[in-house]
Parts: structure tokens; sequence; C-alpha cells
């Protein structure tokens, strides 16, 4: 009796532990399938000439140059705006906020604007900044629209960067007679550096591959954007586009691959950042 | 958060061990105290880095009153000609006919929310026990830089691959053109894996070791430690996680798009078009004009609610999940 319900113990783990493998493995199998039928079909496309030349013609033909150069202005300009402010937020919210309703409602915001969707922030870009500011469909309300999708993401990142900086550095620095701006700026920015950057990082990844939010603050035309006023079409709205009127199948899975390369780039630099830093800790 | 700040002011310690005769019977917080012996320019300097801090920290905030306030100035005339009731309870969507009820939208959002969640949740819960139980480094090495990747395809990316690749398959083995909820389900189920996997396994992983080791020491086997242990004692985490990925579910927009089909009415089967919150915003958008564009921006007010309402009940549950414990 009690060796059956050994058994059928033992039997029930192995049964719970496969299913728990086979549910990593479906994780893992699913990313592998997007990445290898977008590389597959999107490498024959992959050509100088399809990076670097002007789409022409009704269907789009040639290369997607001025995407890119979209793509690159926006996400930059973007992270330029949010960076500082985010940083500094999370200084505040690590080192020197109090517990109380003001830091509630600073972090209740900062969640509610994390899991807004992406098409209410395009919504939200198109009514305020194009519209309401006059700034019309340009590079530059793309990017303010960006920067409240990234700021939270930022601050978070930071935040947990600057919390996994020891205490005893900065009593260290307390003990030499160091105000708190000249700790946090000269000992605990530059410790929690290489986790920031990780984070800032990613975050630009995200703003690369974001649609929703640059199809209402930048529009669709193809225009190599030279001043933050001029519109613009990012690589993610070209590739909506393509495949939805299925024009260019082709240019659509060439502009699929270099974005998820890009994002993938993105990605493992900061992973390599990520343990760069941890190997030179311990 | 336990860390150097003093329990009564909540001002870092060092600051106050600078001045502690100052600090017991005055009323100002001693970290003043002491920065004012310092120098009166060096106070007023970290006195105004701390509020630009604190400026930046606000922005937060006023990005959440700017959304509301935009979108609400555009939508709100919507909810004001035709009734709140008959906007969130009509079932007909013909703008140009004047009709705006976006039940059916809400209902078509919630049904591939729920699939979604049917399918990526236990998938996504699983991915996590392993990298949080099973996995064996070396394992978890490749696991958990897969999930990431993950998070990090641009949801146009999924929409694209669902159309060139999973709708056809779907449309083969099941007739039909593949799009639908189905196809929808599979791909917001991808979707939201990184999401849900990330805080369950953290939530996992805030659970003490010697809660494990007693665990096993009773005999238990490493799926019954997982199933009546540690689960239970995550259970918070996990219904956070297993939220936020609701929330995910509900604003995807892009990869919607492309492989739902786009139908205006609620769907009568699983491989039939539909319209969600989020797609008819893509859709109607180039076009729309007059009431029908604030209309449009009616629905955004409602999908922000919705985010909000998420956002809110994780506290709540967080909160709830303190007090227990």
């Amino acid at each position: 009796m009690q060796s059956r319900e050994r058994m059928n113990k033992r039997a029930t783990n192995a049964v719970a532990l496969t299913v728990i493998w086979m549910a990593a493995i479906a994780t893992v199998a699913a990313l592998g399938t997007i990445l290898v039928y977008v590389f597959v079909n999107g490498i024959g496309q992959i050509t100088p000439s399809f990076i670097f030349t002007w789409p022409h013609g009704v269907n789009m033909e040639g290369g997607i140059w001025p995407t890119i150069q979209a793509t690159v202005y926006v996400t930059g300009l973007s992270m330029l705006i949010t960076t500082p402010i985010a940083v500094l937020a999370a200084v505040y919210l690590a080192e020197y906020a109090v517990q109380g309703r003001l830091v509630s409602t600073i972090r209740f915001a900062a969640d509610s604007l994390a899991s807004v969707p992406s098409i209410v922030m395009g919504l939200f870009g198109l009514a305020a900044f194009v519209e309401g500011m006059g700034m019309r469909l340009s590079v530059l309300a793309a990017a303010l629209a960006l920067s409240f999708l990234l700021l939270p993401i930022i601050v978070r990142t930071t935040e947990e960067a600057i919390r996994a900086v020891p205490k005893y550095i900065r009593w260290g620095s307390y003990g030499l007679g160091a105000s708190k701006w000249q700790t946090v700026s000269r000992i605990v920015l530059p410790s929690a550096m290489p986790r920031i950057t990780t984070g800032v990082i990613l975050a630009a990844g995200r703003a690369m591959g974001e649609t929703a939010v640059v199809i209402y603050t930048m529009g669709t035309m193809i225009n190599g954007p030279v001043s933050p006023l001029d519109p613009g079409r990012t690589m993610p709205v070209h590739l909506m586009l393509m495949a939805q009127e299925g024009i260019n199948m082709p240019g659509a899975y060439g502009t699929a691959l270099l974005l998820v390369l890009l994002v993938l780039g993105f990605n493992l630099t900061a992973r390599y950042i990520g343990r760069r830093n941890r190997r030179m800790q311990g | 958060m336990s860390d150097s700040r003093d329990p009564r002011t909540g001002e870092p310690i060092p600051e106050m061990c600078a001045d502690p005769k100052s600090a017991e019977n005055s009323p100002r917080p001693p970290a003043r105290q002491a920065l004012m012996t310092i120098s009166k320019a060096t106070y007023f300097k970290e006195a105004a880095l701390k509020n630009l801090f604190l400026v930046c920290a606000c922005v937060a905030v006023a990005g959440v009153a700017l959304i509301f306030l935009f979108v609400g100035l555009e939508g709100w005339p919507i909810f004001a000609k035709v009734g709140v009731f008959n906007f969130l309870g009509g079932l007909k969507w013909y703008p140009t006919k004047q009709f705006f009820g976006i039940l059916t939208l809400i209902v078509n959002s919630m049904l591939a929310m729920i699939g979604a969640l049917a399918i990526g949740g236990p998938l996504a819960v699983g991915t996590a026990v392993f990298l949080s139980e099973v996995a064996s480094p070396r394992m978890r090495e490749i696991v958990r830089p897969a999930v990431e990747l993950l998070a990090g395809i641009p949801s146009v990316v999924y929409g694209f691959f669902g159309l060139v690749m999973l709708r056809p398959i779907v449309a083969h083995v099941f007739g039909g053109l593949g799009f639908g909820l189905f196809t929808v389900w599979l791909i917001l189920a991808v979707m939201i894996v990184p999401t849900i996997a990330t805080l369950t396994e953290d939530a996992l992983r805030s659970v003490p070791d010697g809660i494990r080791e007693a665990s096993y020491a009773m005999g238990a086997t490493k799926w019954q430690t997982i199933w009546r242990v540690l689960l239970p004692a995550a259970k918070i985490g996990i219904i956070d996680a297993i939220i936020l990925g609701m929330g995910r579910a509900i604003g995807e927009t892009m990869a919607v798009v492309m492989v739902a089909g786009n139908a205006r009415v609620i769907p009568d089967g699983i491989f039939k078009p539909f319209l969600t919150l989020t797609t008819v915003i893509v859709l109607d958008m180039p076009y729309a004009a007059g009431d029908h564009r604030t209309a449009l921006f009616g629905v955004a007010i409602v999908l922000f609610i919705i985010s909000m309402l998420f956002v809110a009940a994780i506290r709540v549950i967080s909160r709830f999940g303190k007090e227990m414990s």
C-alpha cells in the first residue's frame, strides 16, 4: 500500500516535471521558429543596395534607407529626451524619496504609464503634440510621445540598478564628509552605470520596434527626415504597410529581418555589458 | 525597504550621524541640520538638486494627467452625444451611419485576451517554474535569454510572422482563411509569455530557500514542493504577473490587426474574423472624421481606463497580500 503510494508520487512527479520541461521547450521553440522563419525568408533580401538605397515605384522596389534613417533618428531623439529625466527620477525614488503619499502616487503613475496601450499613446501624441502643440507629423512629436512610453521602463531599471549598489559604499562616502549629491553623482551612479546602460539600451530596442505610437505622430510618408520637424516612415511602419497591402513581400521579409537583427543586436549588447560588469565585480 | 534610512525621519542615517546632538531635540530633519553646518551654499545646492529630481519623478504623474486630458478632451464629446450607456452597451459599430456602440469590440477584446491567457498563462508559469526550480544553470542560460528576446521582438514582427506563416497553417488545418480568434490567441499567447514568466520567476525566487528545504525534508517530491508549497507561497506575485499579461493582451494592436481579419461582428466561431478595441482605431483612423474620429478617441479612453484598472487591481492585491502575511 505504502509502496504504491510512493510509486504514484514518483510517477506524478515525473509527469509533472516533463510538462514543465515541455513548457520551457515550447517557449524556446516559439522564439526559434520566429527567428529562423524571418531569417530564412529575409536573408536573401539583405544587400547593400537594399539597406542604402531609396524605395521607388508603386511597389516600393529597391531599398529602405529612408525608413532606417527615420527609425534611428526618432529612437535617438526620444532616448536623448527620456534618459536624463528618467535617470534623475530614479535617483529621486531610490535615494531621496521618503515613503508617503507623493511617492506612492508617483509609483502608481509610472506603473500606469508603463501599461498604457501603445495605440492610446499614439492617439495621445496625435492630440497633444501633432495637433495640440502644432508640431504636425514630425520626428519631434513621435520622439516626445515615445518618451512617455520609455520613461517608466528606464525609471524602473535605473532604480533597480541604484538599489543594487551596496550600502557600505555610500557610508564610506558619507564618512569622508561627502554630501548627498556628491555621493550620488560620484559614487552611486558610476557604480550603477553598467546596469543603467543595459536598461537604456533595452529601452532603445523597444523604441525602435514601436509602431502604433509613431504611425500617428510621424505619419507614413517615405522621407529621410533631417530636421526634427520633418515627417517620416519608420521601419516597423514600413513593414506593416507593405505586409498589409501585400505589395512587396520580399521587401517586407527583408525589413522584418533587419528589424529583428537590430533588436537582437541591442539585446546582445545589453547582455554583454551586463555580463562584463558581473565579471569585473566578482 | 531596508536601507540606510532612519525609521523616524526617513533621512539617511549617515548624515544624521554627522551631527547627533542637534538631531535629538530639533523639529528640523537632522540631515538638513547636518548640511547647514557645512555651508549655506552647499545646503541650497543640495536642496535645489533634490527638488529637481522630484520634478523629474513627477513627469510620470504629469504624463498620466496629460494623456487623460488630451485623449479625454478629444473623446469626451462622444460620451456626451450618444450617452455613456449607448456607447459602452451598443452592439452596432457603424460610425458612418451614426451607430457608435462598442460592446462588440469590448467583448471581442475580452475573448482575445481570455484565449491568449488560457494558452500563454500555463506556458509562461511553466517556463518560470522551469527557470527557477527545475533547470540546471546551463539550461537556464539558454531559456532565460530566449524569454528576454521574446520580450524584445517588436509587435509588428509578431503580426507579420502570424500573417505570413501561422495564418496559412491555420487555414490549411482548420479551413477558412486563417484569420480569426484562434490565430490571434496563438500570437498573443507567445507575446505575453515573457511578461508573465519574468514576474512569476521573480515571485518564485523570493520564496525563501528554507521553505523548500522544509518541504523536501518532509519527503515531498520536487513536484509536490512546487505545487503545494512554492506556487501557493508565490500566489500574489503570480496573480500580479497574470494581470499584467492581461493588460498586454488587451492593449496589443499591431500584431492583432494583421491576423484578426477585422470583420465588425462578434465572431460566431474561433476561425472567423473579428475586430477589437485596439484594431478598430488602426483601421478607422486613416479616414475617420467628425463624430467617428471622436468615437475612436472615446475607444482610447476606454482602453486607457481598462489598463489603469489592471494596475489598480495589482496594487490592491499586493497590499492585500502584504496584510495577509
